[in-house]
């Protein structure tokens, strides 16, 4: 795995942050109205963050399997935390949710550890959420039951389940790519965080026209087409360290952008719901593990199952 | 050892973060906070900076936790707790005296003036031990304390904690007015506690 493929893409991480932390720098020492202050406070904020996070995902990488697998677990648990902590639960529910912390979380990424495919695909989708309303309509109370059922499921689907098949394309087996699958992880991760970044600099720089300004009112017309094309030419360009022809990466890579601007766009409207503007403030600038994980939650089953589809020999 | 174990186990599952509103000071003075859940004294006391946590201690009950042998391992050896007598209080056998003892050896306490444990955010109103130690000791501070969420985590009834993210709010310290008499004093007290919980709070009301 430390082969060509995986140097540049660690390259293009580290000139990145580099090249971000450097235009925070100057940007501080040159803005003067206080709201352009705050804006690049923020930015230094993230980007402190941002090397932190780079460096938590790139030494498990290196690591591998295992590692990878308990750093997206345990991710998994907080985002679940943070969403669970915002929803409004019953007393009731206090059961179910002690088995979703403690029995569900793990034993699903157990699955994904061990490679066991099958179960691992509908351990949540049919296994757990049989369980839960059963476990919820034993504990006996009526008020609000469809309601609190399916706010505790759509939490376990979209922090546990969907975020578990980032790990779970490790469990792919890909012709001439063996034991290359942290090279497809990073690609994925990359070009998830990249899509995001650029579409908000892309936005800063030529967004003009607002998408959903109700629901998240930073989304642009400009700012998304401009991510979307640099970040799929960016996956078309890293088609060597992928076992993807570059058309193909290309193709994938756009598939990438729009799962991830949805998972971006959804869980917008799920905090507008919640009545939030940031999940938690684990992570200084960016909000919640949540915030930062949400456009990675719709695209990794897509992802993984089109790659699966098209690729996977087992 | 035991204790600072106890103390990570509970701010990595509770995500405790805390919030001060003034610079955590040392000394003598009491926290008195909302109680929800057993892990309140807990999870208050894993809030406070490390080198005041060791001059700080829980007012408990003796009767809960003098039953086992473990409890009161925990109680008497882990917590340092100042366990009070709820059940036969006599002039000699004053509580009051005890806490008042540990308050003038320059240690600070925590205590929960509800006396025992309310269901979800009903804030009962508070028993005569806050007053009467304003009274008997007048240049005491108070620091009222918010323990958010704390109900969901590990509610009345319940054995298993679920990991929730809490919160827990510091408020400004406060002295007893001269003119204070029982009534205000405990309003006052009642009412500070209060204003420290965060509106809207889309984590306490779960009925909307």
């Amino acid at each position: 795995m430390h082969d060509a493929g995986t140097l540049t893409m660690l390259g293009l991480v580290v000139g990145a942050l580099t090249l971000g932390t450097v235009v925070g720098q100057v940007l501080r020492r040159t803005v003067t109205s206080p709201s352009a202050e705050r804006i690049v406070t923020n930015l230094n904020a993230r980007m402190r963050a941002w090397w932190i996070m780079a460096a938590i995902f790139v030494v498990s990488i290196l690591l591998g399997g295992m590692t990878t697998v308990v750093l997206f677990a345990l991710s998994s648990f907080l985002a679940f935390r943070e969403f669970i902590t915002l929803t409004p639960t019953h007393r009731s529910d206090h059961r179910a949710l002690f088995w979703c912390f403690f029995v569900i979380i793990p034993l699903n990424y157990w699955l994904v550890a061990i490679e066991w495919y099958g179960f691992f695909t509908v351990f949540i989708p049919v296994y757990a959420f049989v369980f839960i309303p059963g476990r919820i309509a034993l504990a006996g109370t009526y008020e609000r039951y469809l309601e609190r059922t399916s706010k505790i499921q759509w939490a376990l689907m979209v922090t546990v389940y969907f975020l578990s098949y980032v790990p779970a394309l490790l469990m792919l087996e890909i012709e001439a790519y063996q034991g290359n699958n942290a090279g497809l992880l990073f690609f994925f991760i990359l070009l998830v965080q990249l899509n995001d970044v650029l579409q908000y600099v892309w936005g800063n720089l030529i967004g003009r026209r607002k998408i959903a300004p109700v629901i998240s009112p930073n989304k642009t017309w400009g700012g998304f087409v401009g991510g979307v094309l640099t970040t799929t030419l960016i996956g078309a360009l890293l088609a060597p360290a992928t076992p993807f022809h570059p058309l193909q990466a290309a193709g994938l890579s756009l598939l990438v952008c729009l799962m991830g601007f949805v998972g971006d766009l959804t869980m917008s409207a799920v905090k507008r719901d919640l009545g939030v503007k940031d999940f938690s403030a684990v992570l200084p600038g960016h909000g919640g593990v949540l915030d930062r994980l949400d456009s990675c939650t719709f695209a990794a089953p897509i992802f993984f199952h089109v790659v699966r589809y098209y690729f996977a020999t087992g | 050892m035991i204790a600072r174990l106890l103390t990570g186990c509970v701010r990595f599952l509770c995500g405790c973060n805390a919030r001060w509103a003034e610079l955590p000071v040392a000394g003598p003075r009491v926290y008195y906070a909302n109680h929800t859940s057993h892990l309140d004294s807990l999870l208050l006391w894993s809030a406070l900076p490390a080198q005041l946590r060791r001059s700080c201690r829980i007012v408990a009950a003796a009767d809960y936790w003098e039953r086992t042998r473990a409890r009161r391992w925990l109680a008497r050896e882990v917590f340092r707790a100042v366990l009070i007598d709820r059940t036969t209080v006599t002039r000699r056998n004053n509580p009051l005296d005890h806490m008042l003892a540990v308050l003038d050896a320059g240690e600070a306490l925590v205590i929960f003036p509800e006396g025992g444990r309310s269901d979800r955010q009903v804030v009962r109103d508070f028993r005569s031990g806050i007053w009467h130690m304003a009274r008997r000791r007048p240049d005491l501070p108070f620091v009222p304390v918010w323990l958010e969420n704390l109900s969901r985590v590990l509610p009345k009834g319940e054995v298993l904690p679920v990991p929730l993210m809490t919160a827990v709010a510091f408020g400004a310290a406060f002295h007893k007015a001269a003119d204070d008499t029982k009534e205000i004093f405990l309003d006052r007290a009642r009412r500070r506690l209060l204003a420290l919980r965060r509106e809207p709070d889309p984590c306490t009301t779960p009925e909307r």
